[in-house]
C-alpha cells in the first residue's frame, strides 16, 4: 500500500438542495473508522448554490468539498459520477469511500466503482476496521438475511454502500470546526441522460414513519384498509401491506412493506392478518416494538412479534380502536 | 430496435433451504429458475419488439446447465441465447461479473438496448447493471418501471428517487434495470416451450475474449476486486412474545398502555 490514499470520505446525498439524512448517519459511522484508523473524515457533496454544508462540520466531518452546480438539483446521475470521479481521485484520495444505500446511491455507486477502479460492497449493515491490516471489514446480509457475508476489498480504494437507517445520526455539535473547500462543477456537454420532469412527490413515505399499521392476506376487501387506516390515524401514523394484497391492487406499492417492497423501523409495528413469511419480516423485524393480530395461531408472526393477539381482525381491530378512543376522551 | 437481456440463473429463493451450521444454502433443496426481476426485462424486451420490430438476444453467465434458463428466456420471446461459460468465470464478484458481461457485449456489437432486472435474488446488489454501463461507456437508468420509445435514437423512461417519480430520456446505446412493476410477465405457451427445448444455446468462454487480450487475471474470483472472507451466522433473532389467544381484553389492555407509553395518545 503507498501513502498515496488516505482518509474516509463519505458522499453526502441532498435532493434539490437538501442534505439526505442518510449523510448524517453515514458520518457517524464514519467518524469512528476514521478514529480507528487515525485518519481524517472528509465529505464531498454534490450541489446547488446556498447549501447549508456547515451541517456536515456540526456532523463531524473535517473537511468538506462543496462542488456547486444548479444542475446537481436534479438526479444527472452521470454528472454526479463524473465530477465525484474527477475530484476523487485528483484531489481528494481517500482509502474508503461511503455511500448511501438509496435508490440514487445504488445507480451511482457502481459506476463510480468502475470509473475508481476500487471494489463496491452493496447495502452494508456495519463496517468495521481490521486492525490487523487497517483494512475494511464490510459486513452486509445474503441468502434472504439468512448469514452476515464480511467481505473485504482487494483494491487499493475501498467503497461500500450502507444502508438506510442501519446507523443513529452523527451528534450535532455547533462547536465543530472544519474547513469547505468549494469547487465548480465538471460537465460534459452530452452524458446521454436528460431530467425532463419529476412529478409530484407520493403522498406515502412509509419508511419513515414511527406507527404503521399493515394488513395482509387476512383482509377480504380493498375497502377494509380504512379499518387500518383508522387505527393509523389515531396513532399518528401510516398503512403498510404485505406483498399479496399489494399483488392484488388492494393498495399502492408505496405501502408494500417487506424484502421487495420497503424496509420500515417504526416504533410500533401492527401486523393484522399477516401470517409472517421471511420475505415480510425482512422489511419490519428491526421495528421497536410489533404486535401481531392472526386469527390462525400457528401462523410465524407469533414467533417473531412482542405481543400477540390470537383473533379475527375485523374483531380486534375494531376492540382496540374503542379503547385508544376511550383513553383519549378520558384523558 | 436490437435488446440484448441480460438473465441470472438463481435457486428458487422461495423454497431454497439454508444450511445453518455451514453457513451455506442448499442449492439441492431448490431448482434452479431465472431470476425473478429478470423475467421482468425479458417481458419488456418482447413488448418493444412488438411494438418496433428487431432482436432480442438474452445471455447469461453461469454453469454450463445454464442452458436451461435461455432455453426458458427463448421460449419467453428471445431469439437467440448467449451462455458465457468457462470455469475460469467461476466466483465472479460484480466488478468481474459486469466486466465480462461488458466484453460480450462489445463482441455481439449489435444491440441498441440493454435490458436486466432491478437485482438477482441471491446477490440482491443491483451493482451489475450499472456497472456493464460504465464498463461500455454507455448511459443508464436504474429501476425503471415504465419504458417509452420517443425514436430510434432515445427512450423516455420513469423511475422513483427519493419520493418522487422522475421522467428521464436516455440516448441510446443505453441500459436499464426494470423493476417488477413495469410489467407482468407472460407464460410461455406450451408450443413455445417445446420448439425452445430444440433451440441452439451459443456458448461462449474464456478462449473467445483471447482476441479482446482478456486472460484468466481478469475474470472470475481472481479478477475480483471483492473477497469474503468470513461467513457469520446471526443468532436466530427471537423476540420474548406474550400470546393471548383466550384473554384477548388483557392483551388489548396491555398494547393500548403500551400506546400510551409512546406517548401517542
Amino acid at each position: 500500500m503507498t501513502d498515496a490514499y488516505s482518509g474516509v470520505l463519505i458522499f453526502a446525498e441532498q435532493n434539490r438542495g437538501k442534505i439526505h439524512p442518510v449523510s448524517y448517519e453515514l458520518l457517524n459511522k464514519g467518524k469512528l473508522l476514521g478514529e480507528d484508523l487515525n485518519a481524517e473524515l472528509k465529505v464531498i457533496i454534490l450541489g446547488p448554490e446556498g447549501m447549508d454544508v456547515d451541517e456536515l462540520i456540526y456532523r463531524g466531518a473535517d473537511e468538506v468539498y462543496y462542488i456547486k452546480d444548479e444542475s446537481f438539483s436534479e438526479p444527472n446521475l452521470i454528472d454526479f459520477k463524473d465530477n465525484l470521479e474527477y475530484y476523487i481521485e485528483e484531489k481528494i484520495k481517500p482509502e474508503i469511500v461511503l455511500m448511501g444505500a438509496t435508490s440514487f446511491g445504488r445507480s451511482l455507486a457502481p459506476r463510480l466503482a468502475i470509473a475508481l477502479e476500487a471494489g463496491l460492497t452493496a447495502d452494508c449493515t456495519d463496517l468495521k476496521i481490521d486492525r490487523s491490516d487497517s483494512r475494511l471489514v464490510q459486513i452486509r446480509p445474503a441468502f434472504s438475511e439468512n448469514i452476515l457475508a464480511h467481505i473485504k476489498t482487494t483494491s487499493e480504494m475501498q467503497m461500500a454502500t450502507v444502508r438506510y437507517r442501519e446507523f443513529a445520526e452523527a451528534d450535532r455539535d455547533v462547536s465543530n470546526t472544519g474547513e469547505i473547500i468549494e469547487e465548480k462543477s465538471k460537465l460534459r456537454d452530452d452524458s446521454g441522460l436528460k431530467v425532463l420532469d419529476r412529478l409530484a412527490d407520493q403522498e406515502v413515505n412509509i419508511a419513515e414513519e414511527e406507527f404503521v399499521v399493515a394488513g395482509g392476506r387476512g383482509l377480504k376487501n380493498p375497502g377494509d384498509f380504512s379499518l387500518l387506516k383508522e387505527l393509523a390515524d389515531l396513532l399518528g401514523g401510516e398503512v403498510g401491506a404485505s406483498r399479496d394484497v399489494v399483488d392484488q391492487d388492494f393498495i399502492s406499492k408505496h405501502h408494500q412493506v417487506g424484502y421487495s417492497g420497503h424496509r420500515v423501523k417504526p416504533v410500533i409495528y401492527i401486523a393484522c392478518g399477516i401470517s409472517g413469511a421471511p420475505q415480510h419480516l425482512a422489511g419490519m423485524k428491526e421495528a421497536d416494538t410489533i404486535i401481531a393480530i392472526n386469527n390462525d395461531p400457528s401462523a410465524p408472526i407469533f414467533e417473531h412479534c412482542d405481543y400477540g393477539i390470537v383473533g379475527d381482525l375485523y374483531e380486534v381491530v375494531p376492540a382496540l380502536i374503542d379503547l385508544l378512543e376511550d383513553q383519549m376522551t378520558r384523558k | 430496435m436490437n435488446i440484448l437481456v441480460f438473465v441470472k440463473e438463481v435457486p428458487d429463493m422461495e423454497k431454497v433451504k439454508f444450511d445453518r451450521e455451514r453457513g451455506v444454502i442448499d442449492r439441492g433443496s431448490a431448482e434452479a429458475q431465472i431470476n425473478p426481476f429478470d423475467l421482468n426485462a425479458l417481458q419488456a424486451a418482447v413488448d418493444i419488439k412488438n411494438e418496433v420490430g428487431g432482436e432480442i438476444t438474452a445471455m447469461c453467465m453461469g454453469p454450463s446447465g445454464a442452458e436451461d434458463s435461455l432455453k426458458e428466456a427463448i421460449a419467453r420471446g428471445a431469439d437467440e441465447g448467449i451462455l458465457l461459460t468457462d470455469r475460469a468465470f467461476a466466483g465472479a464478484d460484480t466488478w468481474a461479473t459486469s466486466f465480462i458481461l461488458a466484453r460480450a457485449a462489445r463482441k455481439l456489437a449489435n444491440f441498441d438496448l440493454i435490458l436486466c432486472g432491478e437485482m438477482s435474488v441471491d446477490g440482491d446488489t443491483a451493482q451489475v447493471g450499472p456497472q456493464t454501463a460504465e464498463f461500455l461507456g454507455i448511459p443508464h437508468v436504474a429501476f425503471v418501471w415504465e419504458i417509452d420509445i420517443c425514436d430510434k435514437n432515445s427512450l423516455e423512461v420513469r423511475t422513483d428517487l427519493w419520493n418522487s417519480t422522475y421522467v428521464k430520456e436516455m440516448e441510446l446505446p443505453g441500459l436499464l434495470s426494470v423493476t417488477k412493476d413495469i410489467n407482468n410477465p407472460q407464460l410461455p405457451s406450451l408450443q413455445d416451450k417445446m420448439s425452445a427445448r430444440k433451440a441452439e444455446i451459443e456458448k461462449w468462454g474464456l478462449e473467445d475474449f483471447a482476441d479482446q487480450g482478456i486472460d484468466e487475471d481478469d475474470v472470475g474470483l481472481s479478477g475480483s476486486l471483492t473477497r469474503v472472507k468470513n461467513i457469520e451466522v446471526p443468532p436466530k433473532t427471537g423476540r420474548d412474545s406474550q400470546i393471548w389467544e383466550d384473554e384477548v381484553e388483557i392483551g388489548l389492555a396491555k398494547i393500548t398502555d403500551l400506546m400510551r407509553e409512546k406517548r401517542r395518545i
